[in-house]
């Protein structure tokens, strides 16, 4: 039971960060029907601008970790928005009306691309760092095993809903979430009643991409050791999350993420970690076979 | 005049603005290793961010003007950015250097591009271009073929270069192989190397584990592939486009993870060895026969050289690679192969006319795999050894990069890609990781100014008509 609730604690925080990546991708695909392949890169640059923000702030003698998380995180989430920005910008609307693969065929090329880029700028080593908040207390003991929660694990988790409350609202409630849902209605209709299309899908990059940099810092936090290559497999996961959950839907996206948090460490926890990637890939696979629409999507119409 | 440059300014000033955004935290704070468990610090690379912003203002500014027909002052400045890169004037980094003079080259490309599109039109409207251009579609593939066969008799054909070239064919294989899937059939497969690791694998274990020799293996290496392919495939191929890319990216994955860690039958992350290599009439290719064998140059009485075994592979994988080519030119000749071109253009006209789509997909899908498969023994054959780290997905995105840069259902356009995607780096190999950088940045640059590739002219399979009465195919 003890293990259960440690690995129930441990997972809620993983499906957290997932969550926050998966976001991104349910939101575009939403908005222009495209699988942002390069997304989970964006959550590898918020890693490592976290990362550098982290120690910037060390050598300013800034030791108060609140203030650091709170510096570190608007840092990262403005310029990792630059990269959704740039790469909507150059690498995406350009294609927009061209043929259907072409813009996940760029989108692998602006992956493999900033995979490179950061390698070149910031070495091929695992970097370590980030771990500002250390401690935690036990919640409860049985069978001769401690079930705790960290510090850590309760502002990842705070944060997430946060930031997911925050969004919520955002698409709810504003007028810039208005144009969304409109611009993913219907693109053309939206733009004949004035509402400036490519402004919004501007936005929804930016907003994708600052979310995918909280994940990055969340994530940089937690296994406080980042490389290059991150944003691969976790892209691939959190855009599991997104489709399981229904891609085009937000709660679905949560939802989603929470799930391949709870499978990824259950299957490592209770069967072997070494195959825990294969169980995410495998829950791919089996969702786009049995459920393309997701558990809270609405099913695809195909028009001629 | 005024108001244009001034908003040409504006412009490069804002490009110029978010590349400085975009570069000043990965690339001008690299963290490094302080050593002594200090943790990390940083090295400043500020100027080398500000040279490379500068440079990316100028640049800017050149392409807006040649693009608003300002072409002469846009070659100046390309010209003076050649001069600045390739002096001997002091940047920070050789990197840069590079970066300054190859940025003005492509200015000065795209300046006088539209007077070189001009000529060419000219000149190719004439009637001797015309018929130099008949001819030399028709002749370039039998060239080529021609300079293939002849490679490794050429004075040049060091070691080096049969590499080279034994490389560049396996990928022209493997692209020929995608192209079915991806260029007739419109299926985009990201896990490509997956059925290439069944092949190379099937054969590996066979050899090592059975004793079962090259030419046996092959054709079974080829069916498991393409068994493989079925059973992938049946599942997934009635999801659209891009659902599908990434399920068979996740497919490719599986295998490999697979692969890494089934230790009793793959020997996990360290590989299968010493896998023996194809033989010829059952002789080997050794200085001393291995017990029971015969050597190459015993059976036919010649004197042992390292470099026939090379040859050897070479005419191999081209044998291979052609029967791929000849498989798909009559395939697009059957009614299958006319199905997997007219599913690609619409697949609800296909249903409507009594298609089914899913088995055409599946025959798509299981023959591509198939000559992943073949690719994939012979891959195995030449390495010898193998481990899961030859197949992972930069390798799928690879042979994708090939086919849609060649044009999509090009053959040809897939072997002047291969060439140039895998020959170039291969010859520049010292630039390391500048070539990948690179080689994203050129897909996403061919799917922005040229989504149809290379070759972007595709011959129908079928005229109704014939060519040029108006009706057209």
């Amino acid at each position: 039971m003890a293990y259960f609730t440690q690995q129930l604690i441990n997972a809620i925080t993983l499906g957290a960060i997932y969550g926050l990546i998966a976001i991104g991708y349910t939101m575009v695909y939403g908005i222009i029907g495209m699988i942002n392949f390069a997304h989970g890169e964006v959550f590898m640059i918020g890693a490592f601008i976290s990362l550098i923000g982290f120690i910037i702030c060390g050598s300013l003698g800034i030791s108060s970790a609140p203030i650091a998380i709170v510096l570190v995180l608007l840092l990262a989430m403005c310029f990792s928005a630059v990269y959704g920005w740039a790469i909507e910008r150059t690498a995406y609307r350009p294609l927009r009306g061209s043929f259907r693969l072409a813009p996940l065929i760029s989108a692998i090329g602006v992956s493999i691309a900033l995979q490179n880029y950061v390698q070149l700028a910031q070495g091929a080593r695992p970097k370590p760092g980030g771990q500002v908040v250390s401690g935690g207390f036990n919640l409860f003991s049985a069978d001769g095993f401690d079930v705790r929660v960290t510090w850590l694990q309760i502002i990842i988790v705070l944060v997430t809903v946060v930031l997911m409350a925050g969004f919520t609202w955002v698409i709810a409630k504003t007028s810039l979430g208005r144009q969304q849902r409109a611009c993913e209605q219907d693109m053309k209709m939206a733009a004949l009643l004035g509402v400036n299309v490519d402004r919004t899908i501007s936005l929804t990059f930016v907003l994708g991409a600052a979310l995918a940099a909280v994940a990055g810092m969340l994530f940089l936090m937690y296994y406080g050791v980042i490389d290059f290559f991150i944003g691969f497999l976790a892209g691939i996961k959190a855009f599991t999350a997104a489709v399981l959950g229904g891609i085009g839907s937000l709660p679905g996206a949560m939802l989603g993420g929470l799930l391949i948090g709870l499978i990824e460490v259950f299957w490592a926890g209770y069967f072997s970690s070494e195959y825990k990637d294969v169980a995410a890939f495998a829950i791919l696979v089996l969702v786009l076979i049995f459920r393309p629409s997701g558990l809270l999507g609405k099913p695809e119409i195909e028009k001629v | 005049m005024g108001p244009r440059l001034a908003l040409m300014l504006k412009d490069a000033g804002l490009t110029a603005f978010v590349a400085a955004a975009l570069g000043i935290f990965i690339v001008g704070f690299r963290t490094v290793d302080l050593g002594g468990g200090k943790g990390l610090g940083f090295d400043y690379h500020l100027v080398d961010l500000a040279v490379a912003v500068v440079v990316i203002f100028i640049g800017r500014l050149g392409l807006s003007m040649a693009a608003n027909g300002l072409r002469w002052p846009a070659i100046v400045l390309g010209v003076a950015m050649i001069v600045a890169g390739a002096s001997p004037m002091k940047l920070p980094s050789g990197f840069l250097h590079w970066f300054v003079a190859l940025g003005g080259v492509l200015l000065v490309i795209r300046a006088i591009w539209p007077w070189a599109n001009d000529a060419i039109g000219a000149v190719s409207r004439t009637p001797s271009g015309v018929a130099l251009g008949k001819a030399g579609s028709k002749w370039f593939g039998w060239l080529l073929l021609a300079a293939a066969v002849l490679m490794p008799f050429s004075p040049f054909a060091d070691q080096k270069t049969m590499d080279l070239g034994v490389l560049i064919l396996t990928y022209v294989m493997l692209g020929w192989g995608l192209n079915i899937v991806v260029g007739l059939a419109g299926l985009l497969d990201l896990g490509y190397v997956a059925f290439y690791a069944v092949g190379a694998y099937a054969y590996a274990l066979l050899s090592t584990q059975y004793g079962l020799g090259f030419w046996t293996v092959l054709p079974l290496a080829g069916m498991m592939a393409a068994l493989f392919g079925i059973m992938l495939g049946f599942p997934v191929l009635r999801l659209r486009g891009d659902y599908l890319a990434i399920v068979t990216l996740g497919f490719g994955e599986i295998i490999r993870l697979v692969l890494l860690n089934w230790f009793d039958l793959t020997n996990g992350p360290a590989g299968i060895g010493s896998i023996p290599g194809p033989t010829l009439f059952g002789a080997v290719f050794a200085e001393t026969p291995p017990p029971g064998k015969q050597t190459v140059s015993e059976m036919l009485g010649i004197a042992f050289n390292g470099n026939h075994r090379l040859i050897f592979l070479y005419y191999i994988i081209l044998g291979l690679a052609l029967i791929t080519n000849l498989f798909t030119q009559r395939m697009r000749r059957l009614p299958v192969g006319r199905a997997w071109e007219a599913l690609r253009e619409d697949e609800t006209a296909c249903q409507a006319l009594g298609i089914n789509p899913t088995n055409t997909k599946l025959t798509a899908f299981a023959i591509g795999a198939m000559f992943a498969g073949f690719a994939g023994s012979f891959f195995a054959a030449k390495q010898r050894f193998i481990s899961p780290e030859s197949f992972v997905f930069i390798e799928s995105a690879i042979i994708l990069a090939i086919v849609v840069l060649g044009g999509m259902g090009s053959q040809i356009g897939v072997v002047l890609a291969a060439v140039l995607l895998i020959g170039l780096p291969e010859w520049f190999r010292d630039l390391g990781n500048y070539r990948m950088l690179a080689f994203g940045l050129a897909m996403v640059l061919i799917m922005v100014f040229k989504p149809r590739g290379l070759v972007s002219h595709r011959e129908p399979s079928i005229r109704l008509h014939p060519a040029g009465s108006g009706g057209g195919g």
